[in-house]
């Protein structure tokens, strides 16, 4: 039989470089700032200086008799028109409202809006509005607020618990009812038990472009368009609709290019709320765009997790139980997706070992600062932050080399599919291989021969090492409210070129591009005649958004599964076309033919030509070559992964640098290496940023001292060693891809194996833990006081 | 992140931006790089009426050698004083300074005189100033006036320059054993302490010595005690070892900040007059 040689390579799992990236390094992209509508006017925010206090009198007066204002909104009015913000978790929460009435709880939360002519004069209008506060004591500490002191925040919550303890693990019923036997027998049987108190630090997200929204209110039509730096343009649509009274039909909620979200983008903030109902009220499109000050304060933060971890094991280094009393400060309010972020600490408490009892507690705890809400990793860094540190500490204690203490407690493959006690279920996992890679790519023992070199030349070099899993491609409906499908669409037009749509919302991931290479691949086409459109919900009929390492493995398949539907009807018509049978039919090279027969078949163009005028049509057909899939995961994917670092340490000043960072992480199936690094650099970089130099400060009256880039830093790539990557691959049998996501398992790793290698490199001074940030006074202190 | 609004005017010479100074009284500030005053607009913490742009005035940017002195003038960008070849082979500590202040964006805007002029307590080019006893050249309405470094910074954000005064540009001796180093403030990458050290030596002598340190109080400042410890002395590590143990002794405030208290800063200024000391002797 002749064969031919493809023309086309294959493009899945090839280093394809990203078709997005041209546009957005040239300036030739256009972002919600960037996009303008007629007779438009501009919002600005009067903001809380103060972080708890009662509002006595708000004067707005000098504003609304500036040249060029609009309008001006109190709370009270906005109150009028935006009814209090919904959340997306099933917790009791206080009313927020989009705009303070009487009460403000964070410093930055908005107590007037102005509507001007441009923003400079919404601005200047903005400072002109004159608010009185009687103030009452700012809830800043987080185990003090606990107690209700200094003050309780929200009335009906006593002592500011948000959500009170949720027992989970070892012996809880479905009820919550706790059977202590197990965990207590375990900690009975404990040769070592380790015991850290732990905290994860609040950080702030900082996307490069910061928030902003234009709604567009149409009254001739009654409908709404609403463009907006989002990660979730549907969920987007789903919310202005029910706020302003609009059927979801009447309105098309767009994200254009977005530059970074990093989580704190899933959130629909008041911001939309308000300029979506304002503009519905005057009847003028209405923008607002978030300055660098305001982001600082007005978006979500991420992380603020405390942890009491005790870790119950042998001598010989086998892990009997685990206990975490988790306790989170979530700021002011519960925003969307709040009260679940520390849930999922919860559920990765169990990592990548077998521990026969655990029980995790959860108290999330209202505090006047600005609300927490997802951040990359959204959770699951500060579960294996928790674990992989004291699995360090346990290590350390025992004397063993942390990788055998490992290798001793891992779920083996043969486990797979693996219940957790948290109620997870790990689809594919070989954690020793991923770790061996990573041991063998990082020269262990040379490492460690190099350290011990170092040290004793005096150096304060240390190393450490981490292993993580993580929770990935949300997820079953079951998991979200939302519902945890993703959707696409694929139409071969009339000149065979491809159009295919996504529910995912790419703000970065380079989705263009991978479901490119996948849908030229499936088609035999040029990645060049592949056009991905997503973030507009009057293109893309469904979708739930990109978040939780869910647009390859969820949106991916839905998209493999619409061109797979597309495909079985374009055999048919070359089928009729060729005389041939559908299922000996090839495509290839952008032509479709008989196995074996290239030369017989019809280009790719002519078929499709051919589905558009169907003359004569193939009985049992319909014109035309356009489906439609969605795909619902029947689990999460759990990808994980081994980091290992190693890190200097100044005896002078305590400052700290890293040396090296060797990564081995295991996404399942790649579909372009080249993005999967470029995520995992991503993911690194902000993992170190939280290791090494991010923490957001407030100081004790509330007031957010790290409120600019002067004082809050983020990491740059002077900060950072090059970077070692490697992947072992384990398929999940969730998605026929075989692909589990990858966006967030940078930031897991990284955390606890600097943090380790900080530890060791100041083990001449006794010092078992150190809580992040590794701040060089904090360090210095190790060194010149002894304690930590 | 919106200043308030301002009147923009651009001076084409010193004597038209004095001029303009005096026509503007208290509302007029000048604008060079922007890199100090420009972020103080954006937060309103400074709401200057008129902006007088002096960044393009002919012939006040550029490096020179004259007279066996170096005149570095006022406009001059951070990179092009640490680019520059002259510098790194007669006064290197000059352009390695330069090199320490912010990111690239920085350097490529930000001016010495702008950086003299405001005066920042972290600032990075006045401890070296000091350090290379710089004259500071002043143009007013009456004309050109001369400050020594050690006489300009006098307080918090406070030199030494009248409201209708600007600066020209700095004059100073090259002296090639002179090193700075500074601890980094990692988000602003402004110094938490830093030190510029001169060694001027002699058959293996230090003759005479001249410290200046940035980052530890209100405002850069000679260390006296250091220097007078250092002169005489042979140069050694050891001797560099002795004078660095007493920098900052008897400075009575010391400034803390969330990135670093008092005593740490404190602790830092000998480590970094050692390390400051020790390039200079590296380079003798």
């Amino acid at each position: 039989m002749a064969t031919t040689t493809p023309v086309l390579p294959k493009l899945v799992g090839q280093r394809v470089k990203r078709r997005e990236d041209p546009r957005l390094i040239q300036g030739l992209a256009s972002y919600v700032d960037d996009i303008k509508v007629a007779g438009m006017q501009y919002l600005a925010f009067k903001r809380s200086d103060v972080a708890h206090g009662r509002i006595t009198r708000i004067d707005t007066t000098a504003a609304a008799a500036m040249d060029g204002v609009e309008a001006v909104f109190t709370g009270a009015q906005i109150a009028e028109i935006v009814p209090p913000m919904p959340i997306g978790t099933p917790f009791p929460s206080p009313a927020h409202h989009a705009v303070a009435v009487d009460v403000v709880r964070y410093a930055g939360e908005p107590v007037a809006v102005v509507v001007a002519r441009d923003r400079y004069v919404a601005r200047d209008a903005a400072d002109a509005i004159v608010v009185s506060y009687e103030r009452l004591p700012a809830v800043v500490d987080l185990e003090q607020a606990m107690t209700g002191k200094p003050a309780v925040i929200h009335k009906d919550f006593a002592n500011n618990l948000a959500v009170a303890l949720v027992p989970g693990g070892t012996g809880v019923g479905a009820d919550y009812s706790v059977d202590d036997t197990a965990i207590n027998k375990a900690f009975a049987a404990a040769e070592v038990v380790i015991s850290q108190r732990m905290v994860n630090q609040r950080l702030a997200p900082t996307a490069i472009e910061g928030r902003g929204v234009l709604a567009h209110y149409e009254p001739g039509r009654g409908t709404m368009t609403i463009w907006s730096s989002t990660q979730n343009p549907h969920i987007l649509r789903t919310m202005i609709a029910a706020m302003n009274g609009l059927g979801q039909d009447q309105v098309r909620a767009i994200a254009p290019e977005v530059g970074g979200g990093f989580g704190a983008k899933i959130n629909i903030y008041g911001e939309e709320y308000v300029a979506a109902a304002i503009s519905k009220k005057l009847g003028v499109p209405i923008k607002w765009v978030e300055d660098r000050s305001e982001a600082f304060v007005a978006t979500t933060h991420g992380r603020d997790i405390l942890g009491y971890i005790d870790l119950a094991a042998k001598r010989d280094g086998t892990v009997l139980g685990l206990k975490l009393r988790l306790i989170a400060d979530i700021g002011a309010y519960n925003m969307l997706l709040t009260a679940a972020i520390p849930t999922l600490t919860m559920l990765m408490a169990n990592a990548t070992y077998n521990i026969p009892a655990i029980r995790v507690t959860l108290t999330e705890v209202f505090t006047n600062k600005t609300p927490t809400d997802a951040y990359r990793g959204a959770g699951r860094p500060e579960a294996t932050y928790f674990v992989e540190r004291a699995m360090d500490m346990l290590a350390r204690e025992l004397n063993m080399d942390p990788a055998d203490l490992r290798r001793k407690n891992f779920i083996q493959p043969y486990q797979f599919p693996f219940a957790t006690q948290m109620g997870a279920v790990y689809d594919s996992g070989d954690y020793e291989k991923c770790m061996d890679l990573a041991l063998k790519n990082a020269k262990w023992k040379e490492l460690k021969a190099e350290r011990d070199a170092a040290k004793a030349k005096g150096r304060l070099v240390g190393i450490g090492m981490a292993m993580y899993v993580e929770v990935c491609g949300l997820g079953p409906s079951s998991s979200l409210p939302t519902g945890g499908w993703e959707h696409s669409g694929v139409t071969i037009e009339r000149d065979g070129r491809i159009t295919a749509t996504t529910g995912a919302s790419p703000h970065g991931q380079g989705n263009e591009t991978t479901f490119g290479q996948m849908l030229a691949d499936q088609f035999g086409v040029p990645l060049e005649h592949v056009t991905i459109l997503h973030g507009d919900t009057s293109i893309v009929k469904q979708g739930i958004g990109t978040f939780g390492s869910r647009s390859q493995a969820v949106g991916g398949t839905a998209l493999h599964l619409a061109g797979g539907k597309v495909k079985a009807k374009m055999a048919k018509f070359a089928a009729a076309l060729l005389e041939a049978n559908e299922d000996d039919l090839v495509f290839e090279n952008g032509r479709v033919f008989v196995k074996g027969a290239p030369a017989s078949g019809k280009s790719f163009a002519e078929v499709a030509a051919y589905a558009y005028v169907p003359v004569p049509l193939p009985p049992g057909l319909e014109p035309g070559l356009s489906d439609e899939a969605f795909f619902e995961p029947a689990n999460n994917t759990y990808p994980f992964g081994c980091h290992i670092s190693m890190l200097e340490i100044d005896r002078e000043t305590g400052e700290p640098k890293l040396l090296k960072l060797i990564a081995v992480d295991d996404a399942g199936n790649l579909i372009n290496p080249l993005i999967v690094e470029g995520q995992i650099h991503g993911g690194l970089a902000q993992g170190i940023g939280q290791a090494m130099i991010e923490e957001v400060v407030y100081n004790s009256d509330g007031q957010l001292v790290t409120g600019s880039f002067m004082d809050y830093a983020i990491p740059r790539a002077i900060d950072f060693p090059r970077f070692e990557l490697d992947f072992t691959c384990t398929p999940t049998p969730v998605n026929p891809l075989g692909a589990k996501g990858v966006g967030e398992a940078g930031t897991l790793g990284s955390t606890p194996c600097i943090v380790a290698a900080a530890v060791d490199a100041l083990s001449e001074f006794g010092v078992k833990h150190i809580d992040m940030m590794l701040r060089p006074e904090k360090l210095w202190r190790i060194i010149h006081g002894g304690k930590s | 992140m919106i200043s308030t609004a301002f009147e923009y005017q651009r001076a084409n010479s010193l004597d038209e931006a004095i001029k303009k100074l005096q026509e503007t009284g208290g509302r007029g500030k000048l604008l060079a790089g922007g890199h100090s005053l420009v972020p103080l607009m954006k937060l309103r913490m400074s709401e200057p009426g008129i902006l007088i742009d002096i960044a393009r005035i002919p012939g006040l940017a550029g490096i020179r050698e004259k007279d066996g002195k170096i005149e570095i003038f006022a406009a001059t960008v951070h990179h092009d004083v640490a680019s520059s070849a002259l510098l790194a082979e007669k006064c290197p500590v000059v352009a390695e300074t330069a090199g320490e202040i912010g990111d690239p964006q920085v350097r490529n805007r930000g001016t010495l005189g702008g950086s003299l002029a405001h005066s920042d307590p972290s600032a990075d080019y006045p401890a070296v100033m000091l350090a290379v006893d710089a004259e500071i050249h002043l143009k007013g309405p009456k004309g050109w006036r001369i400050v020594k470094a050690s006489d300009f910074f006098q307080d918090l954000f406070t030199v030494d320059l009248a409201a209708d005064e600007i600066i020209g540009g700095v004059q100073f001796a090259a002296v090639k054993s002179a090193g700075y180093a500074k601890l980094h403030q990692r988000a602003s990458g402004y110094a938490i302490v830093g030190v510029a050290a001169a060694l001027d030596v002699k058959g293996g002598v230090i003759t005479s010595a001249r410290l200046g340190l940035t980052g530890a109080g209100s405002h850069a400042t000679r260390m006296t005690n250091v220097e007078k410890a250092l002169a005489g002395q042979p140069l050694s590590a050891k001797t560099i070892e002795a004078a660095a143990k007493i920098a900052g002794e008897g400075i009575k405030h010391v400034n803390a900040d969330i990135h670093a208290s008092e005593e740490y800063r404190r602790a830092m200024i000998p480590v970094f007059t050692k390390r400051a000391l020790e390039k200079a002797m590296a380079r003798s």
